[in-house]
């Protein structure tokens, strides 16, 4: 079983990679695009790394909900 | 009412002989030849072997998530606009953006994302295809980033006419502002396309040299010995500008942007007209655009790819429209055929030339076709120039002549 911390970890590596993103911006409490800055492109990207990383599935209608990092540790947590 | 002057007040570019202007024109004046052997696994198979590849890499200019979202030809389109913005002294000059506008072209465009996005569609399937991919293959993809990048709100565009691409952008740049709806157009071409697809397909044409054992010998425009041209990678940008604009700030300016003339053959979709009579009648266009006497253009830099065909006619129809007095040039000896971006790269070498007093060399030149007109070759040469003439030719007939004269 993978922490909320290893996954927070582990999206920051692709938020950097992705996106630019500074890791230790990187918290649950923060917005993709309102506080770091990452766009619907980028998202898609981030999604697709995603499920490569932690071996799960990601369906479109799902990555709607995934507004703060918090929601995408909990959805990959839940999922996996 | 008379048309409004048009100047060039900044040059960007990055070639296989420099990674900016300065480094390109200081190389071209030496006679340096920037084909080199392509050393990439998968040349190996290739008939072609020899490129002349990018001096510097994009990625050195240009950071590492930005990079992700460009296709080569987009990102260096980038590199020479940013450099011919910054020489124009425009930043920060209170420009009004509608009243600036783009046309930066490309001959092929994003293909070797379109190739690497195949690549990856068939080993991972379709999710694993980049969300990127439309935004960097599309050809008006390297315009469009110059535009949002310099804020550009008079219109972004994109022509294309494959090897007279660069030179079309100039013009077009030209007619924008003559037109009104710019003061200022920042033009130019860009191409990157050294993928074993592209050569293996203008190997099939029998176009590409295949001096392979001697790479920095094998482009030789005019040279009895040359045997088809070399594929290079660049982009060429200028910064075209309304005289009065330009004046009223104080601005740098290279020179006139005088007239342009643009013609094709309706004659065959790769094989140039043997009789000449489109790409002179560009010529003749373009004199009577810019208002100059044929006597006046004492400098020529030539089309002259180094394919046994094309080189020798254009030598007939300039000793026809021109005379036998200009100097010429084919600066491509040195940097390869930059498709898309040659006649941009061409343009800003005629600039340089009318500026500096000096023809830049045709290298190689060692055995000349009988007939020949004059020609820098091998060193060059101090000539005081009033006006100079680029000419572009594209497959598909297109003939696009661009005349530069002294500010």
């Amino acid at each position: 079983m993978t922490t909320r911390d290893e996954i927070t970890a582990g999206l920051a590596e692709i938020l950097e990679e992705v996106a630019g993103v500074t890791p230790d911006d990187v918290a649950e409490g923060k917005s993709f695009t309102d506080d770091l800055d990452v766009d619907s492109l980028s998202m898609v990207e981030v999604v697709v790394a995603a499920e490569e990383k932690f071996g799960v599935k990601i369906p479109d209608n799902e990555v709607q909900n995934l507004k703060t990092v918090g929601d995408a540790v909990s959805y990959i947590q839940n999922n996996s | 009412m008379a048309q409004p002057d048009v100047v060039v007040t900044g040059l960007g570019a990055t070639t296989p002989l420099g990674g900016d202007v300065a480094s390109t024109w200081d190389a071209m004046l030496a006679g340096r030849s920037g084909v080199t052997m392509l050393t990439q696994e998968w040349a190996a198979q290739l008939p072609v072997r020899i490129a002349a590849q990018l001096a510097v890499e994009p990625s050195e200019v240009i950071d590492r998530v930005k990079m992700r979202r460009l296709d080569r030809a987009e990102a260096i389109a980038l590199v020479a606009a940013r450099q011919a913005w910054a020489d124009s002294g425009l930043a920060g000059s209170g420009l009004d953006p509608e009243r600036l506008a783009v046309s930066v072209g490309t001959g092929i465009g994003g293909a070797t994302t379109l190739l690497a996005q195949d690549d990856i569609l068939e080993a991972s399937g379709p999710r694993r295809v980049s969300p990127h991919t439309v935004p960097m293959l599309m050809p008006n993809g390297p315009a469009a980033w110059v535009g949002l990048d310099l804020g550009a709100k008079a219109g972004v565009h994109s022509v294309s006419s494959a090897c007279a691409t660069g030179a079309e952008a100039i013009a077009h740049g030209l007619d924008i502002i003559r037109a009104g709806r710019a003061d200022v157009v920042v033009a130019g071409g860009t191409e990157a396309v050294i993928h074993p697809l592209p050569i293996a397909g203008f190997a099939s044409m029998r176009a590409m040299s295949t001096r392979n054992d001697e790479p920095e010998r094998a482009s030789r425009p005019w040279d009895k010995g040359r045997d088809g041209f070399v594929l290079g990678e660049g982009s060429g940008v200028v910064v075209l500008e309304r005289a009065d604009h330009a004046a009223a700030r104080g601005a740098r300016v290279y020179a006139r942007c005088a007239g342009a003339g643009l013609t094709s053959d309706g004659y065959d979709i790769v094989q140039p007209d043997p009789a000449g009579t489109g790409f002179t009648r560009a010529i003749r266009m373009a004199l009577r655009d810019a208002d100059v006497d044929p006597r006046d253009v004492t400098h020529v830099n030539a089309h002259a790819t180094s394919t046994p065909v094309g080189d020798m006619t254009e030598i007939a129809g300039l000793r026809a429209v021109i005379g036998d007095h200009p100097v010429l040039t084919a600066t491509k000896s040195m940097t390869g055929h930059l498709l898309g971006a040659a006649g941009a790269v061409e343009s800003i070498a005629t600039i340089l030339a009318l500026r500096d007093s000096v023809v830049p060399p045709t290298i190689n030149l060692d055995d000349p076709e009988e007939g020949l007109l004059d020609v820098a070759a091998h060193k060059a040469r101090h000539l005081e120039i009033r006006a100079a003439l680029n000419n572009s030719f594209g497959f598909g007939g297109h003939n696009v002549a661009v005349i530069f004269t002294r500010a």
